[in-house]
Order: C-alpha cells, then sequence, then structure tokens
C-alpha cells in the first residue's frame, strides 16, 4: 500500500495538485491523531516533490514534524511501520531543513509578506530543533545501545531488519536508527565532517546491516559517507566504499526501474561516479576498482580523468566543475538578518567548501608528476630526479615529502595508514622506490568460499529428503 | 594561570559534576555551552591539552550565531589544530568558519603557515613564524608541536636523513641541535652515523612507512572476526 498504490493514486489523481487536506480527511478516521499527522507528513511530502510549497506551508510542515516527532518521543505509538517509510521521513526532513536554510538565504525580491513570515517564525526549521530532534531519536531509540548489545549477542535488530516481531513497535527503533544517518547528512551540509562521520560511526559500513535493506539509505549513507572521507582526504575509504555500492547499483537498479525514487537513484549514481573520479586522480587506487564499474567510469570520465593528472587551468577547472556537480547542497545554517540591504547568500557555503577543496587540489598538484617517475625508477638520486622534474634540490625533497604527508589518511583515532600506490623511502640522497604489489586477499576469498559450499551442501541434502 | 581554578569552579558549579567533554558528548547542539567551550579552548591553550571535538562543536555553536563570535577565541583554535598535524584539523576547522572572517588578517598568515606546513616547505614555515610571533606564543608549546609534526614526515620519508635536511625542518641548529639529537638517541631510537668523511646522517627508527617492506606482513593477516564466521562449518 506505502510503496505501492499511493504512487499510483497520486499519478492517477493529483499529479499536479494537492491530496486533501488532513481536515477533510479526520472524520473518516475518527479523527485518528497518530493517523493525521502521518497523513500530513505525506501530504507535505508530495507537496514538496510535485508543487512548490509557499513560505506558509513549509512552516506548517516544520510544525507537523515536531507533533509527529514528539509523538513518537513520547512512546505513544503503537504500530509498526515500513522501513522504507520510516527512512523516507527522517530523508524528507532533512531535506525540507536543506530547501528552507536555501530558500531563507534568497532575500532578494522577497515580499513584505514574506519577510513578515520568516521574522514572525523565527524558529521554524531552526538549526537547533533540527539537529535535537535528531539526537533525541537517536538517544530515546537507545539505538546505540542496541547495536551494541547486538555485538554480543544479546539482542536481535538486523536479522528482524529492524522489525519487532513480538507485539512491540519499530517505529522509534528505526527513527533512531535513521536518524544516525541524517545526522551524518546534516553535519555534512554544514561542512562539519568529522562530527557526521562520528554521528555514523555506531553503524558498521563495512558489512551489509539495516541500512541496506532502502536502497535509499543504502545509497545516501555511502555518499555522505564518502563524500566526507573524500574531505578527510581519507581517499582509500572513500574509493572502497563508492566501488561496493556503485558496483551494487549497477546489479540491481533495474529491480527499481519503477519506483518513485528511480531518477534520485540514477542522479546520486552519476555523482558518486565524479566523486570517484576525483578520488582516483588524487589518489590513484586502480586495483580496488571492480572491472565493471572501472568500465562505467572509463565510459563517463576517461577525458576529463587524463585531464586532472595535468595540473594546469583546465585541471582545476574539472576539479572546479566536477565538485560543483556532485557535492552536496551545502547550506548557511544561520538565520538571516533581515534589517540589512538584502542580499542572497544561498551559495556562500557552496563556495567555501569548493574554494578550501581546490585549495587542498592545489597543494598536491606537483604530486602526480613526481608519481610518474618514480614508477620508472626502483633507485634514483635526489639531484637526477630534481633536474628531470626542473626544480632545485631542496624543492623536490619538499614534494616527495609532501607526497609522503597527503598519501598519509589519519583516522579519527589518530592512527595512520598508507594511501600510496607508488611507495619509497629516501636514504640520505637516493630515492628507492617499492612499487606496492597487489596482495590479493586470499583469506576473504576462501572463507568466503567455505561459506558457500557450505550452504550449497546444505541445500543438497535437502533435496534428497524430498 | 591564576584564574583557572576560579574558572573551573564556575564550570562546576553550574554544571554539577559533568565535564565540559561530557556535556559535549551528552548535548552537542545546546547553544548554552558556548561559554563553557570558550573557557575550555582557553583551558587547553593554558594545560597544553587538544580536545577536537570540543573546538569543533564550538565552530558549530559560532556558525549557527555569528553574531557571538569570538576571533581571539576562534585563532586559539586555528593554532591548537596546527599543532595537531598530521591530523587535518585545521582544515577541519576552516570548513566551519564563514569566508568573511578567513579574511582576518591574522587567519590569512595562520591559513599560509598551514599551506606550508602541509606541504612541507619548513623553512619558510619557520620564517613566516617568526614574523608573527605575536599571534603564536600565545599558545605554549607551539614550536615543539611543529617540530613533532616535522619529525613525523620525515620518518614517513627518510631511512637516513643528512643533518642539514633535519636542521632546517626542525629550525634547530649547532650547539642546540647536538643536544636535541642526544635526546632522541637516548629515547627515540636515532642514530647518527657519518657519511663519507662529510656530515653527519640520522638513522630514524624503522616503520612500515620508510620500511615497506615491513607492511605487508599486516596485509596478508586474516582478521580474527572474518574467521569466527566459519566456526559453524568447521564445528
Amino acid at each position: 500500500m506505502y510503496e505501492g498504490s499511493f504512487h499510483r493514486l497520486t499519478d492517477r489523481m493529483f499529479r499536479e495538485s494537492p491530496w486533501p487536506s488532513a481536515e477533510a480527511i479526520a472524520p473518516y478516521v475518527d479523527n485518528d491523531h497518530v493517523f493525521c499527522l502521518l497523513y500530513r507528513e505525506m501530504w507535505f511530502r508530495h507537496l514538496y516533490a510535485r508543487l512548490s510549497p509557499t513560505a506558509r506551508q513549509r512552516v506548517e510542515s516544520w510544525d507537523n514534524y515536531c507533533s509527529l516527532f514528539g509523538v513518537v518521543l513520547h512512546g505513544v505509538v503503537n504500530m509498526q511501520l515500513p522501513n522504507q517509510w520510516l527512512w523516507d521521513m527522517v530523508d524528507e526532513f532533512v531535506y525540507q531543513f536543506q530547501s528552507y536554510c536555501q530558500y531563507r538565504a534568497k532575500l532578494k525580491n522577497r515580499t513584505d509578506d514574506e519577510l513578515q513570515l520568516l521574522r514572525q517564525y523565527d524558529q521554524a526549521w531552526n538549526v537547533y530543533g533540527v539537529l535535537n530532534y535528531l539526537q533525541a531519536l537517536v538517544e530515546k531509540s537507545t539505538i546505540i545501545q542496541i547495536l551494541e548489545r547486538e555485538k554480543e549477542g544479546l539482542e536481535q535488530f538486523t536479522a528482524t531488519d529492524g522489525y519487532d516481531y513480538e507485539g512491540g513497535s519499530n517505529v522509534l527503533k528505526m527513527l533512531g536508527y535513521y536518524s544516525m544517518i541524517g545526522l551524518l547528512r546534516v553535519h555534512c551540509l554544514l561542512g562539519d565532517y568529522h562530527s557526521g562521520l562520528k554521528c555514523l560511526a555506531p553503524i558498521d559500513i563495512s558489512q551489509q546491516g539495516v541500512y541496506t535493506i532502502v536502497i535509499g539509505s543504502h545509497i545516501s549513507t555511502i555518499y555522505h559517507y564518502g563524500f566526507a572521507s573524500l574531505m578527510l582526504r581519507r581517499y582509500v575509504d572513500a574509493i572502497r566504499e563508492f566501488n561496493k555500492i556503485l558496483l551494487y547499483i549497477l546489479k540491481y537498479k533495474q529491480y527499481h526501474q519503477k519506483s518513485p525514487q528511480y531518477d534520485q537513484i540514477l542522479k546520486k549514481n552519476e555523482q558518486m561516479y565524479a566523486l570517484l573520479a576525483i578520488c582516483l586522480s588524487l589518489c590513484p587506487q586502480t586495483k580496488l576498482i571492480e572491472e565493471n564499474v572501472s568500465s562505467q567510469l572509463k565510459e563517463k570520465y576517461n577525458d576529463k580523468m587524463t585531464k586532472m593528472q595535468r595540473y594546469d587551468d583546465e585541471a582545476y577547472a574539472v576539479y572546479d566543475e566536477l565538485f560543483s556537480y556532485a557535492c552536496p547542497k551545502f547550506i548557511t545554517p544561520a538565520a538571516p538578518v533581515l534589517d540589512e540591504p538584502l542580499t542572497n547568500y544561498n551559495q556562500d557555503a557552496y563556495r567555501l567548501q569548493l574554494k578550501l577543496f581546490l585549495y587542498e587540489v592545489k597543494q598536491q598538484q606537483l604530486l602526480s608528476g613526481v608519481r610518474s617517475f618514480l614508477k620508472l625508477y626502483s633507485t634514483i638520486s635526489i639531484g637526477k630526479l630534481a633536474q628531470y622534474m626542473e626544480v632545485d634540490e631542496s624543492t623536490l625533497r619538499t614534494i616527495l615529502m609532501t607526497y609522503k604527508h597527503k598519501m598519509h589518511a589519519v583516522d579519527s583515532k589518530g592512527n595512520i595508514t598508507s594511501n600510496a600506490d607508488v611507495d619509497f623511502y629516501i636514504n640520505e640522497d637516493i630515492i628507492h622506490v617499492v612499487e606496492s604489489k597487489t596482495t590479493k586477499r586470499y583469506g576473504d576469498y576462501f572463507l568466503r568460499q567455505i561459506l558457500k559450499f557450505e550452504e550449497m551442501i546444505g541445500e543438497l541434502d535437502r533435496v534428497k529428503l524430498d | 594561570m591564576g584564574r583557572e581554578p576560579q574558572q573551573q569552579q564556575q564550570q562546576q558549579q553550574q554544571q554539577g559534576s559533568f565535564s565540559v567533554e561530557e556535556l559535549v558528548n551528552v548535548n552537542p547542539y545546546n547553544p548554552d555551552l558556548l561559554t563553557d567551550l570558550e573557557n575550555f579552548v582557553n583551558e587547553q591553550v593554558s594545560s597544553q591539552t587538544y580536545n577536537l571535538d570540543a573546538n569543533l562543536c564550538l565552530l558549530r555553536l559560532y556558525q549557527f550565531e555569528p553574531a557571538r563570535m569570538s576571533i581571539p577565541i576562534v585563532a586559539r583554535i586555528l593554532i591548537k589544530a596546527l599543532m595537531a598535524m598530521p591530523a587535518p584539523d585545521f582544515s577541519l576547522c576552516l570548513f566551519l568558519i564563514p569566508e568573511q572572517v578567513q579574511m582576518e588578517e591574522q587567519f590569512k598568515t595562520l591559513i599560509v603557515l598551514s599551506h606550508y606546513l602541509e606541504t612541507a616547505r619548513f623553512r619558510q614555515f619557520w620564517d613566516e613564524a617568526a614574523k608573527n610571533r605575536s599571534i603564536l606564543e600565545v599558545v605554549p608549546g607551539f614550536e615543539q608541536a611543529i617540530q613533532a609534526y616535522a619529525i613525523h614526515v620525515l620518518s614517513l620519508t627518510y631511512q637516513k636523513v643528512p643533518r642539514p635536511v633535519l636542521a632546517e625542518a626542525i629550525n634547530i641548529e649547532g650547539l642546540s641541535l647536538d643536544k636535541f639529537l642526544e635526546y632522541h638517541i637516548n629515547n627515540s631510537g636515532w642514530v647518527i652515523e657519518k657519511s663519507h668523511g662529510r656530515s653527519q646522517v640520522i638513522v630514524l627508527p624503522r616503520s612500515e612507512f620508510n620500511h615497506p617492506e615491513l607492511k605487508k606482513n599486516t596485509a596478508d593477516s586474516v582478521p580474527f572476526e572474518h574467521v569466527t564466521r566459519i566456526f559453524p562449518v568447521l564445528s
């Protein structure tokens, strides 16, 4: 019903007009409070998707979320709802917040009425409110503890996909779970990548989990995780996860063709290829990329990736283009100052992130040159390489150290790992190059095959019994 | 320094028995924390400690309410972040500071300094730092922290580093350098060799970064959690 009929009815009856208002519906459901809140949430979601909401409707939608989350947080809700629905709720909540921030930041050409509304409802979509609702859902649901207990085998969560088969409700628990992903996204929108990843930390994304059940949640998680990792210079982490999800989308997107989120899936898919192209240009780790993903990437970005290697003006233009295309819609969270001459500042946050990113690219501009030289030698003296690169020796020493520094990622605990594809060390004045060989993970491969084999044997046994 | 205990007392009065760090963990989106967090920055400066999460939390509050931003506090946070290199903390802070604030003279200087450190141009860094003493000396331990970073980058890169290269990176020469070396010979496993009879060469401790062959051992192993998956099959 939620995933099918609602959208079919929408397509048939309400393509370009809102659904009947909640007030009109209420008598048919005995004025059920929770029903009306849920209905209105979907009503607004439909409005945002198909039409453009007015300032007043934006504020009303905020009020509705406040009431809805209020009810959930106080534990009055005793039903089970599909994961897809609960994910959509959190996702839409963050989307409408982002949309409101963008709307609020465009102050030019606002009518007096609209300004009056902004003044009057200055608490609507307030950044503290948004963050605290998400945080409260995480805490009240005790989802972090649930995931901890699950690790020790004391509780089931992943095995039941988050549903409760003992008569309880899954609503608070799942909203809490998805709120961690929501928090990651809000932090990315604010440019706070470290805190974003911290919010996601309770979810182990190296494995499948509840976050992978709903494709929207799966994509949102990995997209933001990857983006934050890119900004933190943890390129290998980003590359690994992008590779996994892009392969997944490649395999399964056909099953989602009829889904209302299909366009969204394709868009994020394209954006993640762009981010992957950036990561691989800064940190060539082609062996982490699966064949199919690699050929897709070549098809889309081969020319651009060649350009990015050159680090001239044209290369920066490509970095700029791909980043701008693929980055989240950054927001300025502070409330607008309505007395000064009214300006549009909705692009400020984006411009800052772009500028700082390009700054980082610039710091790495000489590295691809040094990399291609190092690939040719097993040992070479500093003097000789300096000659080839047309720099003096002490500059070359700084370039080599920059290479080392930039190719080592620091994780949140301060551990350092090497991301370098070509590694080297210097002994006095001689550079020794160590090509990192492909160390195939046989262990993992064998483990998976053992499990697969066991499964097959099990199935065969069952066949015999029949 | 005399004000420190007083401040701490005040904080404790305000929040019962919670420390600022705990408050940041429990309630990270609370505008009322702002003053405590500012005091906590000062405390980090005077006690030579560091807490990135708390500082990011404060920058976030500034981001939400730009009118309450204190420029000297932001400067301290940024200097502290420089001292945390090789971690990318300095960029993490910049991501949260509005562009027009970054145009302030002292922030421009700090951005230049960060650029020199990020690109390992230590000589330029020390020259620039010397010109801007007044900004930097607010935070004790600055020089030592940068020297530690320089040594970190050198240890990633060199097995044996010529003495002049080391001297330039940490900005210590002559007798003081001898003392510095002696300390590290005794405490960090450095060894001094004579090369070709000319100048000294310092042998830095082995790590997987300057001896890449050491790394492979860890890559070959299988984490225990992965092995547990086949326990049901084995039993």
